[in-house]
């Protein structure tokens, strides 16, 4: 029989099957700039006129704090108090404990979280002991500090916020500062 | 890989077979040859998948745990899950494809012979990978088929060899959609237009785009979880910045489209089957190829209906429910079509009608509770819960798999040129349908009163409907045995010849072969005309 050539159909097909692997590699990215844009994974961002020119508002929101350990980070984390009242615009400071109940120093990382998710959009962080990893050596217990203002544009109906974070265990800082550590040990 | 079709087809115009068994098996480029071998697999995979379901309702037998470890039975529920999607059903619809795609629209074989070879060969091996991470120190994967973060990055090095075995799978039904794609578009006989196609070719033929569009998915992300795992990345690792949830919108985005992968060539061998004992042409052909049209459609922009508890916002609840509830309107279009065709028909209730009219009516009641889970706020309460159990093993299994038995029963004459036993054919149908239902349906109740899925041990209120769903569950794997004992008397033992028509009802291109078909069939194309084809556009 005279088969028909299938060349320019397979080929087409297996770009296919090829541009849909890419895609999902490119989800990844794209997830990230939708929920970055929008604010829906808690994280959103948007860019903030200058800081310095806020206007106070009258109108006022309760915040509440929220502080998870990872199962793989043997600290204790905690926030110091569980809500606070704060008015729109106003730069404010919340503080968290960290302790490190062991006999060896670890580092961690912090990542936050807002909710609703749509606050995160107006939810900005001047300062957060989440922008870098902490170190925090045997038995320390160290006051770690959060300076927030809430962006007096917040939408009408969002009249409660949670800032939660979870401490993770970093693993490969850890395994930076344990080969250190054995150096310094051995000079 | 495209190039040699016609060389093959050129050696042999005789019908011998190849001698040597490893010529005849391991070699074979004919479709009908791997079209078996993909089906003897599928069954095996069905037995191995289905010893695991035995371990898990044994130890869900009774509250307490008595006979595995936890630790265990979770590898149990994964790999239950793995085999039975990509190891059972799945081959299986390849099976059928290769066998009745080039009958069905008079082609001499699939377009690509030998890469037709590769993709089965390509099974065994991952399936090997896949079943030997059970005898590895870090055991089995343990979190689910989904294989969610961040519990499937806790598990020990064997994690690598179920990425490997996924992408294998992956591969492996690419090239086997690329050759259905091929072998359906280019390898029609002349006159066979695509609105004459069986609905079964139809259905094969959406469902192998949905494979090549969502199987690469799925391959990205188990490779980002390798990455994750293995290699310091953080697409879904939290502590370095990643996402889990996001995981789950990339999974699903395969997954979704997945189960409609496993239960569209079902709606096309069910459409097959009733109009032949119904004695009446499919009503509604023309809905029928449009629904499944926009079934495949709509697959795409639903996933997150199986994340109602992430915490999405309110819109993206609502977005999915609506759109999900939707897809419900071209299933519905079915069931009707399936209905109206036996409306007023001469109907004869002989195995395959059993099992696809088996099909009709618990498919339904799947679809049904699938509505239920389809709303968001009702989905709360239901979510990874036994009653999300019971609905996708309703579409599963008295659909999908029943689907494919009324398939083997229907044309294993065809195939074998023997009679099967119609008298076990029924007692099969009969033990599996009760059965089935005493296995599934009280997992409803179970779900709704909060028993949670994936968990060794429960409450004592659980106790009864468990007892009751772990004998159904015995009953159902053991008539199972009953079919392979069927399949194994017609091929060795049946004198009962079959005719090449089979089923006096039967029409389609398959029928005017000789049974068994000779080994090469239509190397010239047939003449299409109105008395032998299964549909003919209504309106002349
Ligand atoms: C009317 C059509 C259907 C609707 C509305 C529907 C809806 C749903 C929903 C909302 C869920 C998520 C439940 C949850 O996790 O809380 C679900 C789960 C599931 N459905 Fe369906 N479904 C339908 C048909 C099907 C079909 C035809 C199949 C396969 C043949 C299927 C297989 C599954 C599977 C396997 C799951 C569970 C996945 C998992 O979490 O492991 N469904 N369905
Ligand atoms: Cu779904």
């Amino acid at each position: 029989m005279n088969g028909p050539s299938h060349g320019k159909l397979v080929r087409k097909l297996v770009l296919l099957a090829v541009g849909m692997f890419g895609f999902g590699f490119a989800m990844w990215p794209l997830y990230n700039v939708f929920c970055d844009l929008t604010g829906l994974g808690g994280r959103g961002v948007k860019v903030v006129e200058s800081a310095g020119e806020l206007q106070k508002s009258d109108r006022q929101v309760k915040i509440r704090f929220d502080a998870t350990v990872n199962s793989g980070l043997p600290w204790i984390f905690e926030a110091k108090e569980k809500s606070t009242m704060v008015s729109l615009g106003e730069m404010t400071e919340a503080t968290y404990m960290a302790m490190n109940p062991g006999n060896e120093a670890i580092v961690g990382q912090a990542i936050y979280n807002v909710t609703p998710p749509e606050a995160s959009l107006y939810f900005v962080k001047t300062e957060c002991f989440c922008f870098t990893e902490q170190v925090l050596q045997a038995n320390e217990t160290r006051e770690m500090p959060v300076y927030y203002f809430i962006q007096p544009d917040l939408p009408e109906h969002i009249k409660e916020i949670t800032l939660s974070y979870t401490f993770f265990r970093n693993e490969s800082a850890n395994a930076v500062a344990l080969a250190t550590a054995r150096e310094t040990d051995s000079e | 890989m495209s190039i040699e079709s016609h060389d093959i087809a050129h050696d042999d115009h005789h019908d011998h077979k190849p001698s040597g068994f490893l010529d005849r098996w391991l070699y074979t480029t004919n479709h009908k040859d791997i079209g078996t071998l993909y089906l003897v697999f599928s069954l095996l995979m069905f037995f191995i998948g289905g010893s695991m379901a035995m371990v898990i309702r044994a130890e869900l037998f009774m509250p307490g745990l008595q006979l595995v470890e936890p630790e265990f039975f979770n590898q149990m529920t994964t790999m239950h899950a793995l085999i039975m999607v990509f190891g059972a059903v799945m081959p299986a619809w390849v099976g059928f494809a290769n066998w009745m795609i080039p009958m069905m629209i008079g082609a001499p074989d699939m377009a690509l012979p030998r890469m037709n070879n590769w993709s089965f060969w390509i099974l065994p091996f991952a399936f090997t990978m896949l079943l030997s991470t059970l005898f590895m120190d870090s055991g089995g994967p343990a979190a689910g088929w989904t294989l969610y973060p961040p519990l499937s990055l806790q598990g020990g090095q064997s994690f690598a060899f179920v990425v490997f075995a996924v992408h294998m799978m992956g591969i492996s039904s690419i090239m086997g959609s690329i050759n259905v794609i091929a072998t359906i578009l280019n390898m029609r006989a002349p006159g066979m237009t695509l609105l004459k196609m069986p609905l079964f070719v139809w259905t094969w033929l959406i469902t192998a785009f949905l494979l090549i569009a969502v199987m690469p998915v799925l391959a990205g992300a188990v490779t980002m979880l390798l990455t994750d795992h293995f290699f310091g990345t953080s697409f879904f690792n939290a502590a370095g910045g990643g996402d889990p949830v996001m995981f789950q919108h990339i999974f699903w985005f395969f997954g979704h489209p997945e189960v409609y992968i496993m239960i569209l060539p079902a709606f096309g061998v069910v459409s097959e089957i009733i109009p032949t004992f119904s004695r009446k042409p499919l009503f509604g052909y023309t809905a029928m190829v449009y629904a499944t049209a926009s079934i495949a459609f709509l697959s795409f922009i639903v996933w997150a209906h199986h994340m109602f508890t992430v915490g999405m916002p309110l819109t993206g609840e609502l977005f999915f429910m609506y759109a999900t509830m939707l897809i419900a309107v071209p299933t519905g279009v079915k069931v009707f079509n399936w209905v109206s065709t036996m409306w007023q028909g001469s109907m004869t209730f002989e195995t395959p009608m059993l099992f696809a009219i088996g099909f009709v009516v618990l498919f339904t009641i799947g679809g049904l509770s699938g509505l239920m889970l389809a709303m968001a706020a009702a989905d709360l309460q239901y979510h990874d819960t036994y009653f999300v159990v019971a609905h996708f093993h309703y579409v599963l299994v008295p659909g999908s798999v029943f689907a494919l038995m009324a398939g083997a029963y229907y044309w294993l004459p065809k195939w074998t040129g023997h009679m099967y036993s119609e008298k076990w054919g029924k007692i099969h149908f009969w033990v599996s349908a009760i059965s089935v239902n005493i296995l599934f349906f009280p997992q409803h109740y179970l779900g709704l009163a909060g028993m949670p899925r994936r968990i060794p041990d429960y409450s004592t209120q659980f106790a009864d409907f468990n007892m009751i769903s772990s004998i159904g569950g015995f009953i159902f794997g053991a008539s199972q045995l009953i079919f392979v004992g069927v399949i194994v008397h017609c091929v060795y033992k049946s004198r009962q010849v079959a005719t090449g028509r089979v089923w006096e009802g039967a029409k389609g291109l398959e029928w005017t072969l000789s049974s068994p078909p000779p080994y090469h069939s239509f190397n010239t194309p047939p003449v299409i005309d109105s008395t032998t084809i299964a549909h003919v556009e209504e309106a002349h």
